[in-house]
This record gives C-alpha cells, structure tokens and sequence, in this order.
C-alpha cells in the first residue's frame, strides 16, 4: 500500500492498463503534452507515446464517436472529457451509439469502451461546466455508471472499468483529485464494478451516498456521533450501474433509517430510483419516510456564496439527518 | 519534449498534393464512358454479370419489402433504395479484404452489397427471431460485421465518427484497409461530420466519405438545404481529396471508389465523393412523395437515369448479358425475394424472455461476468 491521491491512482490504472493492453489508448482534449487538464495523465505521453495517449481538438462528437467506432473493431479506447459538461454535445454518441449497437446488431457487436472525467459542482465554474450525469446515464440501458469516491477506488473502479466489454462511464469529481488515500500497488488489484462499500459501520441511520456526497456524509456521522450520540451508517453506493440492491437493502434493515444524499438535481436523481427500491424492498422495515439532500434544483450558480449552498453541504445534510432521526 | 507533438503516425503532416483542383474534381460527365477505365478494364463478363444481378436482386428485395410493408408485416419505417442500386453494389465490389463499410438508415442495399443473405434481412424487417439483428434492429440496423459491415446507423451523420474510428482502428492495427463511410446529402448538414472531416485530414486516416446524393433530404431539396455546391467540395476546406460523380452509371461510381480506396490504401488520406443519384420511393415508404417533388421528375429520371437499365443496355449492347440471361436474373431474384418473405413470414417473433439479452456483453456472459449488483431494474 502507499499514500497516494486519487489523481495519482487514476493515472496508475490507465498506465498500468495501457502497459498490460496494447488495444488501450487515452484520447481526449489537452491529455498529451498538456498532462491533462487536471494532470491525470501527467507523465504518460513521456512513458506511452503518442500513438497511445493522443490529443484531440475540441471536437466531442468526433473523437468520442471514433473511439466508439474503434471500440466496435476491437480496441479499448478511453476517452476522457474534460469536464463531463461537455459530453453533452457528444450525446448521440454515447447514447445512442455506445449504449445501442450491441442491442441493435443482435449482440454481434461489443463496445469497450470508457468514457471519463470529472463531474461535480463545487468549484465556482457556472452552470455549463458543473453538470452531474451519472443520472442521465444511468438512465440508458447498455451503459454502465460509476462513481469511485477514494484514490483506491479509483484505480481499482478504473481498472474494471477498462477491462469490461460494455461502454463503462467514469465520473470522477476534480474536488477529489487532491484527496490521498492508501491504494495497493499490486498491478493486478481490481474492485469490482456493483459493489458498493460500508464506509462506517453504524446502527441508527443509514446515510446512502455516492461521489464526492460520501466524503460529506462522513463529516455529518462524525458530527451526529460527537454532538448527538448517533451511530450512523455511510454506505457509499461506488457504482450506479450496475447497483448493489443487496447492500442497499441490508443497510436499510439494519438502521431502519434512511436518507439519501448526492450531488445530482433532485428531480429523477439516482436517489429517486433509490427511494422507489428501499420502499419496494423494504418498507416494512422503515421507521421513518425516507429522506433526501440533492443539490437546490436551479442551475449550478458560479458565486460561492451560492453554490456552497446549493451543493449538498455538511450543515444541510445535518439537518436532514436529525429531521429522519426525530 | 522535441519531436513529441508531431511525430506520431496520426498526426504526420499530411500533403495537400493529392488534393485535385476544383475543375478537375467535377470535369466528369455523364457522357464519359468508364467501362474501359482502369478500375473497369479488366472485368470478365461473368463479373459484370454479377453486379447486375446484384443490383437486381436489390430492387427486387426492397419492392417485395415494400408489399410486405403495405401488406403489414413490416412496421415502424421503410427507407427504400431503389434507384441508387449502382452506388452500394459498385462501391462495394471494389472492396478488398481488409476494406470496412458503414452506412446510414437507408441500408438493404449495402447489405445485400457485402453478401448479406434476403432471408435474415426480410425476416429483420418482419421483426422476426431470424432476423439479422434477431429482430432487435430493423430496417435502419442492419449488421454483419463478419462481412465488414458495420450497420446501418438511424441517425442522420451519427455514423460519420464511426466511420472515422473503424479507419482509425485499422490504421493503429497496421492493416491496409480503408473504411467507406456512407451518408445522404442531408447528413453532409450535421456537425459531427465537419469534425469527422477534420480529424481524419488531421490525422490522415483511411477513410472514404461517400456522399449518396439523391436530391433530398427527406422532402428538402438540396438547394433548400444546402449553401454552396458540390457538397463535396466541402472537404476542400480540409485539404480533403474530394470529387464528385454520377451514380446511375456503376463503371464511374467502381472508378471514383476504387480510386479513393487506393489513396486511402496508399497514403492514408481520406477522401470525400459525392456520387449523385436518385430515390425513386418517398423519404420513407410511409412518406407523401409528391409534396416537394413532380410526378415527371421521377419519371424522368426512370426512364433516363435508371442504374439498372442503363447498365443492362450497355451489357447487351457489348454481348456479355443476352435479354433471356437478363429475363432469368430478374426472375431469380424475384423467386428469391418472395422466398424470402414466405421464410420471415413462417419465422416466429423473437420470444418475450429475449427482450433482455444483447444490452450488455456481461449479463450474456454469466459465466465469465466480473461485476455484481443489478443491472436491469423493474419499471412495475
């Protein structure tokens, strides 16, 4: 094990994924000679190459739809998006081509593929450069979602990612890049995808998070634990889909007690899916409705005043907490 | 850091020698003869023969389709290609091995092209289990990527960056293979076509636009879709070789593909034709035909710029098809049509439980799957 970042740990599993493969490659805007804008790849043109670490123009639709066509003659593209905001002009792509060719071809035709970047608010960008649409993907079947929450899941999450044979999105979160945790160095270290993780053991409530939500909800248990003598669960969920109904369920009977907390809008947010299974699954064993904290439902604000609220932040999710505890 | 930002192979600095002078890319006519041109020259009659009958087993196809459709059978659209036989079957039979194809909605042409069989392609439009697709795709969906077919693609230009990363493939897997990439001329409309063309100058990569240009994009005539003619000739912004042809002679369009491909196979270089041609059905079969275009205009271009006829004159006219060889081709490929959709109509519908697979490589694969957690959820 060693102390590294999450940004260190992304840039070890596609090194060591691009090292192991020879289909691999990572494409995308300022990648190469730039390391990336948030110097995921640093190093990695140096070591690979640019026939494998490869910088594109600002043209989403084209290289993500390439990679996709590349995808489907048998290499293993990653390509990364900047922000995540602006897979939005590449949508057809993904959603219509990635999800669907395997369907429509009759499963002659597989897609691994990966597309990657950060998606969070949070960082005073304004509303174009803040999305979060690990719902929206989610949404469509044919793709798989995750959202690794700790430097080792980043690099194990990201690994099994690039090994799959479906069109896996990785939402990363750039308030993350910094944060250090341990992360084993063996090459072949792997999480698997649709496991999510106890990130506190507790018994009075569950708090379901995923992302950069994990990190609050832990802020929150600490404070509900010091100051109200409450034993609170985080479950960190690590994957949208695939999804670990299990272990939501199992939490939920433990506590009895829920409330939801990430960084997507609140209308048809991956909560809301969560809130109809808990109560399909195990609604004889809540004792209290279910809560959410999402982000306030208007466009990301730019002025930190504002988004510090508008993101799900310790002090809203305290709340919330002790509005399911009461 | 020197020699690192342009040394790669997809970002070698690309000649704009290859590139003809605007003049020369439309000089062509539908006067020249190219049955004695360099891509044509050596053809035996049997050969000939074959894209004849190819192109007739195409137009016999779509039209049986088209009964089926108004018989019912066949739901949802109907994009027919009669008219533009010469296009696919000429592209397509100067493919070499490690040449790749992808195409738009308006596809049974281009499969029938690569070999694909009429049985799996009627039963795909009847939504039926033997259906290419096991009716999952449709009339738009069409895939045999053992024949280097690639589909089949519904939305207008969603398949131009496609096209681009099955170039791109090739060329990293150091195979001397080219992809043809079709696309209507509405298509040429859409912006991911425009980043496609940069990107495969940019990066030289094998790839060959061709621009099926019947006039309209669904009922909007290119000259009130499209500023500045040819449409081809946007490639010219990009450095991109591009020319343009007439589609209803398959000598000339066997001549232009085979002369991108060679570019393609030679030097990398993309290319961009335009081959102009005609649908003689609606948009799609369900469509009002004559709200943007005459009764006299698809007349005309029947009883002049028939691919089908004007190829089978020239083949009689130069002894290789007599009119009883003619007759036997035609009336095969009737008999083979209808068989096909007496085999699609006697095929059974795909069973309900099959909805469920072909969405992920993983839940097909149970044994081999790494992940866990649910991957389908329930709506009721």
């Amino acid at each position: 094990m060693a102390l590294i970042t999450y940004r260190e740990a992304l840039n070890q599993a596609l090194s060591e994924e691009i090292k192991r493969d020879e289909r691999v490659v990572l494409m995308g805007e300022e990648v190469a000679q730039f390391k990336g804008s948030y110097k995921v790849s640093e190093g990695m043109l140096e070591k690979f190459g640019d026939h494998r670490i490869i910088d594109t123009p600002i043209s989403e639709a084209a290289f993500s739809g390439l990679a996709v066509g590349a995808a489907m003659m048998g290499m293993r593209p990653v390509v990364e998006f900047m922000f995540w905001s602006f897979c939005y002009v590449a949508f057809d792509q993904i959603f219509n081509n990635a999800a669907n060719i395997r369907y429509m071809s009759g499963g002659l035709i597989n897609v691994p593929i990966v597309f990657r970047g950060p998606a969070n608010g949070g960082t005073n960008v304004g509303a174009t450069h803040s999305h979060t649409p690990e719902n929206f993907a989610a949404n469509t079947p044919g793709i798989k979602v995750i959202c690794p929450a700790t430097p080792a899941d980043a690099k194990g999450m990201m690994k099994s990612a690039i090994r799959d044979n479906d069109p896996v999105c990785v939402m990363e979160n750039t308030i993350l890049y910094n944060l250090k945790g341990e992360v084993p160095e063996d090459e072949n270290f792997l999480v698997p995808l649709g496991k999510a993780r106890i990130a506190l053991d507790g018994k009075d409530l569950s708090i379901i998070a995923h992302g950069r939500s994990v990190h609050t909800s832990l802020q929150v248990a600490e404070t509900l634990q010091e100051k109200h003598n409450i034993s609170a669960e985080v479950l960190d969920l690590r994957s949208i889909r695939p999804l670990d109904i299990d272990a939501i369920v199992q939490t939920v009977k433990k506590t009895n007690r829920v409330l939801l907390v990430e960084e997507n809008k609140p209308f048809c947010g991956v909560d809301a899916q969560l809130a109809y299974i808990i109560q399909d699954q195990a609604f004889d064993y809540l004792d209290a409705p279910i809560k959410r904290v999402s982000c306030i439902d208007t466009p990301q604000a730019y002025s930190k005043a504002l988004e510090n609220v508008q993101i799900p932040n310790h002090d809203r999710v305290l709340e919330k907490a002790l509005e399911v505890l009461s | 850091m020197e020699g690192l930002h342009h040394d790669t192979d997809f970002a070698e600095p690309h000649s704009g020698s290859a590139t003809l002078q605007p003049e020369q890319n439309i000089s062509r006519t539908a006067t020249e003869d190219f049955s004695k041109s360099p891509a044509n020259q050596t053809l035996t009659a049997e050969e000939k023969i074959l894209y004849y009958s190819q192109m007739v087993r195409i137009r016999r196809f779509e039209e049986r389709s088209l009964r089926a459709y108004q018989q019912g059978h066949i739901g949802g659209f109907l994009h027919l290609y009669i008219g533009q036989e010469a296009v696919a079957v000429g592209s397509v039979s100067v493919m070499s091995e490690d040449d790749h194809i992808i195409t738009a909605y308006r596809d049974h042409g281009h499969a029938l092209a690569v070999g694909m069989d009429m049985d799996e392609c009627m039963a795909e439009l009847f939504g039926k289990k033997t259906g290419c697709s096991k009716g999952k795709g449709g009339s738009m969906h069409f895939f045999a990527p053992d024949k280097n077919f690639w589909g089949g693609h519904g939305i207008v230009g969603g398949q131009t960056p496609l096209g681009l990363g099955i170039a791109y493939a090739l060329k990293y897997q150091n195979k001397t293979g080219s992809c043809l990439c079709f696309m209507g001329d509405g298509a040429t409309n859409q912006g991911p076509f425009y980043e496609s063309l940069n990107l495969a100058s940019l990066w030289n990569l094998p790839v060959v636009y061709i621009i099926e240009n019947n006039g309209y994009s669904m009922g909007t005539s290119e000259c009130r879709h499209s500023a500045g003619e040819p449409l081809a000739r946007r490639g010219q912004a990009f450095d991109i070789n591009w020319s343009v042809h007439q589609g209803h002679d398959l000598f000339e369009v066997r001549q232009a593909v085979s002369d991108a491909l060679k570019l393609a196979h030679e030097s990398h270089r993309p290319s961009v034709l335009e081959i102009v041609t005609y649908r003689y059905r609606g948009h799609s079969v369900a469509d009002p035909d004559q709200t943007y275009r005459s009764k006299e205009e698809i007349e005309e271009y029947k009883k002049n710029k028939d691919p089908i006829n004007l190829f089978r004159d020239k083949l009689l006219a130069e002894g290789t098809l007599t009119e009883d060889k003619a007759k036997e081709i035609d009336q095969a490929a009737k008999d083979e049509s209808d068989a096909s959709a007496e085999f699609a109509l006697a095929s059974p519908f795909p069973d309900p439980g099959e909805l469920m697979d072909d969405v992920y490589w993983e839940s097909d694969n149970p044994d081999k799957k790494t992940s866990s957690g649910v991957l389908f959820f329930e709506s009721i």
